[in-house]
């Protein structure tokens, strides 16, 4: 009787604790200034709470890893992207305006003119530090000992050196390999002039006053010290701006993340220095795939065709041998092919320098680059619709090709008119995802030539053979710029196609029962 | 289907295996190349593709062994390979487990149990899959780099945030296992249930013990799918103890530094097992293939 009871409270007491959990962390980050992923995370949590603390949904138990997992990481990077891509979100433009603000009113500034040469001396395992007098005079001061590993919070009290001990009494002063050896407990230290002011750790010989290099007004702009000049947030353009006497408008780095409309997708398609290369990627894309697929479907076809013949023999041992590419990780075949294909040390040039006296520039002729790409990436996929054609071929009545062997029809015949128009329906969607997959694939482009070689005077580097997504990627995270709200734009472009592309697929396909 | 072997068969099947043997040149040909190159002397094209003189130079940096050079000086080894090894295997298994566990839940969810919208969860799961995952790095990057002012031990540059990222793509393994489960009759699981078994206990001790095959079926393409993964792993790792394999195999053919030999050995080390596993595994990834599936 006093089981169910008993794990009933159990399973109050859990559901209770996993809450209170939940609420602080949900806290902490909010406290953390991380609004969105506090109320993602109390949404994600909760909607687990419901789901596992409540017998509402049994399936919805099962379900809700699987989900969660697609959300957060298929979903939201999508959505995500979509919304940077409408920023200007960039090396330039890292923070939001707030931390932006707050990491330019950390920024001080050492008044040189007042600051004064220090030196260390050990008393003990304590130190002491002694002020001399700096360009602006002042008598010589000296610090009660110290502990410099664990330095007092308060503000030192500096004292005349006259006044506290003679000259001889304290150590001679530390170099300087010992002094750096302190400066952790030095940088956290602050002293106080007999004159009230306060001097902090400012270099290895200096302490001197520190003053923050900007001043906030409630209105959220920003006072620059000495000039009092007050930059304005300028919601537009991402940055803390001033307009100088001159009419000349004066930013200051870093800036912040801003929406800017359409801008990026403006850029792509009216800004001249970037639609030139940005339209040929474009159409070398298509080439891309669409050859690679033709390619590959011609040569995986026919092998398929020719293995299926039940005349040749040791048929298995063939198949086996020529599935071989497809088995062999990706990123080392890549590697291997661009290896074999370079132009000084490679394989391939020592074979054709011996027989027809050739060294071609594979790497950086445009059009050889083009070439071998296709090459190594029909290598690397005809295997894959050779096995779809073989399982499409073994799945055609043979009583079909029995009647044309009566009417005596060549393989030929066979081929065009039984083969191919039976195959073709099935093959139409799969033939597609392929397309799909090699619009977008990334790991191929980004391994063999990584986009080169490059475009001649563009503002942006472009490769000749950088596919869409391998251009995303360097504008991202290789050049200088790390422009993620234009690649971000650029991937929602890639999106939309894709999108078009899976539901083309969908319409050959009908019904996902149809895939099987 | 009867076959009349004539004169013109014959030829007809002498030309098929010329033409099959001139492609298996082509198939083979990078293969074969990198194991003779791994075992060639140096890291230069010396003109020859079977090597004149074997050298287990590249073998022996390969395996992370410094090499005593003739004139006295030692090479040691580029590129720490095992290490690199290591953590691949290390993602991959814990990715693979954790995805196996995900995707049999949910393919229970969908094969034995009612709920609204089932359709069209399992169709947009498959459709948001066909999104590649390389298209959303600036997102992905953020993501983790988010996370990690939070909890540094998810975010950028550790191998538990990889793992993380990879839970996202169970849709096919989903569909994959879900397949199997409707081959399995209801009929045994209704029995459990009229003895008294709750969801959980017929879903633990009687369907899984069924589906153990597949089960590692999917384990094995979750465990390739990882570890030849390379866009995300590639934005998330850059320190070099850190990487996968995936990601620091391309450091050996830099213009600066091209070491050619040292590559192919460190290459047929881990691409031999890969490969092998690969191959193991090969009736069943066709199988998912026809599903629609497309290497990555």
């Amino acid at each position: 009787m006093s089981t169910p009871a008993r794990s009933r409270w159990l399973h109050h007491g859990v559901a209770a604790l996993a809450a209170l959990a939940l609420l602080w962390l949900v806290f902490n980050l909010w406290m953390a200034g991380q609004a969105l992923v506090a109320v993602g995370a109390l949404a994600f949590g909760s909607v687990a709470l419901v789901v596992y603390g409540t017998a509402t949904s049994v399936a919805w138990k099962y379900l809700f890893p699987g989900v969660a997992g697609m959300l957060l990481f298929v979903v939201f990077p999508l959505v995500y992207t979509v919304q940077i891509g409408f920023t200007n979100y960039s090396s330039a433009h890292l923070l939001t305006e707030e931390r932006s603000r707050q990491y330019l009113l950390d920024q001080n500034l050492v008044d040189e003119a007042r600051a004064r040469p220090y030196t260390l001396h050990a008393e003990g395992s304590a130190h002491r530090l002694r002020l001399a007098p700096g360009e602006a005079g002042g008598e010589p001061l000296l610090s009660p000992p110290l502990d410099l590993r664990a330095p007092p919070a308060t503000p030192v009290v500096m004292a005349p050196e006259a006044a506290t001990t003679p000259a001889n009494t304290i150590g001679p002063a530390l170099d300087l390999k010992a002094v750096i050896a302190q400066r952790e407990g030095l940088q956290r230290l602050a002293l106080q002039l007999p004159g009230g002011e306060r001097v902090q750790y400012a270099g290895l010989r200096e302490f001197g006053p520190i003053e923050p290099l900007w001043t906030a007004r409630p209105d959220g702009a920003l006072v620059q010290t000495g000039s009092g000049r007050v930059f304005v947030p300028n919601r537009e353009t991402g940055y803390f701006e001033s307009a100088g006497a001159d009419g000349e408008v004066e930013r200051i780095s870093p800036g912040f993340t801003v929406g800017i409309g359409f801008a990026n997708y403006s850029r792509m398609l009216l800004d001249a220095d970037f639609r030139g290369p940005f339209v040929s990627i474009f159409i070398w894309t298509v080439m891309f795939s669409g050859l690679t697929v033709l390619l590959s479907t011609a040569l995986g076809m026919s092998l398929a065709v020719l293995l299926e013949w039940e005349g040749l023999k040791h048929r298995t041992l063939y198949r086996t041998l020529l599935f071989l590419p497809y088995a062999v990780p990706g990123f080392i075949s890549i590697l291997v092919w661009k290896g074999l294909f370079n132009q000084n040390f490679g394989e391939i040039n020592a074979i054709l320098d011996a027989v027809f006296g050739v060294r071609p520039a594979w790497f950086a002729e445009p059009l050889l680059a083009k070439m071998m790409i296709l090459i190594v990436n029909t290598w690397l996929g005809y295997p894959y619709i050779m096995i779809l054609c073989a399982g499409l071929i073994k799945a055609i009545p043979s009583d079909l090709y029995e009647a044309s062997a009566l009417a005596g029809a060549s393989p030929w015949t066979n081929f065009w008119k039984i083969t191919a128009p039976l195959i073709a329906r099935p093959l139409t969607p799969l033939l597609i995802s392929a397309f799909a997959f090699n619009f977008n694939n990334f790991v191929l482009i980004s391994l063999l030539t990584d986009g080169r070689p490059d475009f001649l005077n563009t503002k942006l580097p472009a490769g000749t053979t950088d596919i869409l997504v391998s251009y995303t990627y360097r504008i991202a995270f290789t050049d200088s710029g790390q422009n993620f709200g234009l690649a971000a734009a650029i991937s929602t472009l890639i999106f939309l196609l894709v999108a078009v592309m899976a539901l083309v697929q969908l319409r050959f396909t009908n019904s996902p029962e149809g895939r099987r | 289907m009867p076959i009349v072997t004539g004169k013109k068969q014959r030829w007809r099947a002498w030309a098929a295996h010329g033409a099959l043997w001139v492609l298996l040149a082509f198939t083979l040909f990078p293969l074969l190349a990198v194991v003779s190159i791994s075992l060639r002397p140096g890291n230069f094209a010396t003109g020859s593709i079977i090597p004149t003189q074997i050298s287990f130079e590249h073998w022996q940096l390969a395996l992370g062994i410094p090499v005593t050079n003739a004139d006295g000086s030692v090479t040691q080894p580029p590129f720490p390979v095992l290490l690199w090894l290591w953590n691949s295997i290390k993602i991959a298994t814990i990715s693979a487990f954790l995805i196996v566990a995900i995707s049999t839940t949910a393919a229970y969810a969908f094969a034995r149990l009612r709920f609204a919208h089932k359709q069209l969860i399992l169709n947009s799961m498959l459709l948001l899959q066909m999104f590649p995952v390389a298209v959303a790095l600036v997102a992905i990057y953020a993501i983790f780099e988010g996370i990690g002012t939070q909890v540094p031990w998810l975010g950028i540059e550790t191998h538990a945030g990889l793992i993380v990222a990879y839970l996202g793509g169970v849709a096919m393994h989903i569909w994959t296992i879900k397949g199997y489960f409707e081959t399995i009759p209801v009929e045994i699981e209704e029995n459990a249930k009229v003895d008294g078994a709750t969801h959980w206990q017929t879903f633990r001790h009687v369907l899984l013990p069924m589906a153990v095959p597949i089960l590692m079926v999917v384990f094995v393409l979750a465990f390739i799918g990882t570890i030849i993964e390379y866009p995300v792993a590639s934005i998330l790792l850059r320190e070099e103890p850190n990487l996968t394999l995936a990601v620091g195999s391309k450091f050996y053919l830099y213009e600066q530094r091209y070491l050619w030999g040292d590559f192919a050995a460190a290459a047929v080390l881990s691409g031999l097992p890969i490969t092998l596993v690969f191959l193991l595994a090969q009736r069943w990834i066709v199988s998912g293939l026809t599903a629609g599936g497309v290497k990555g």
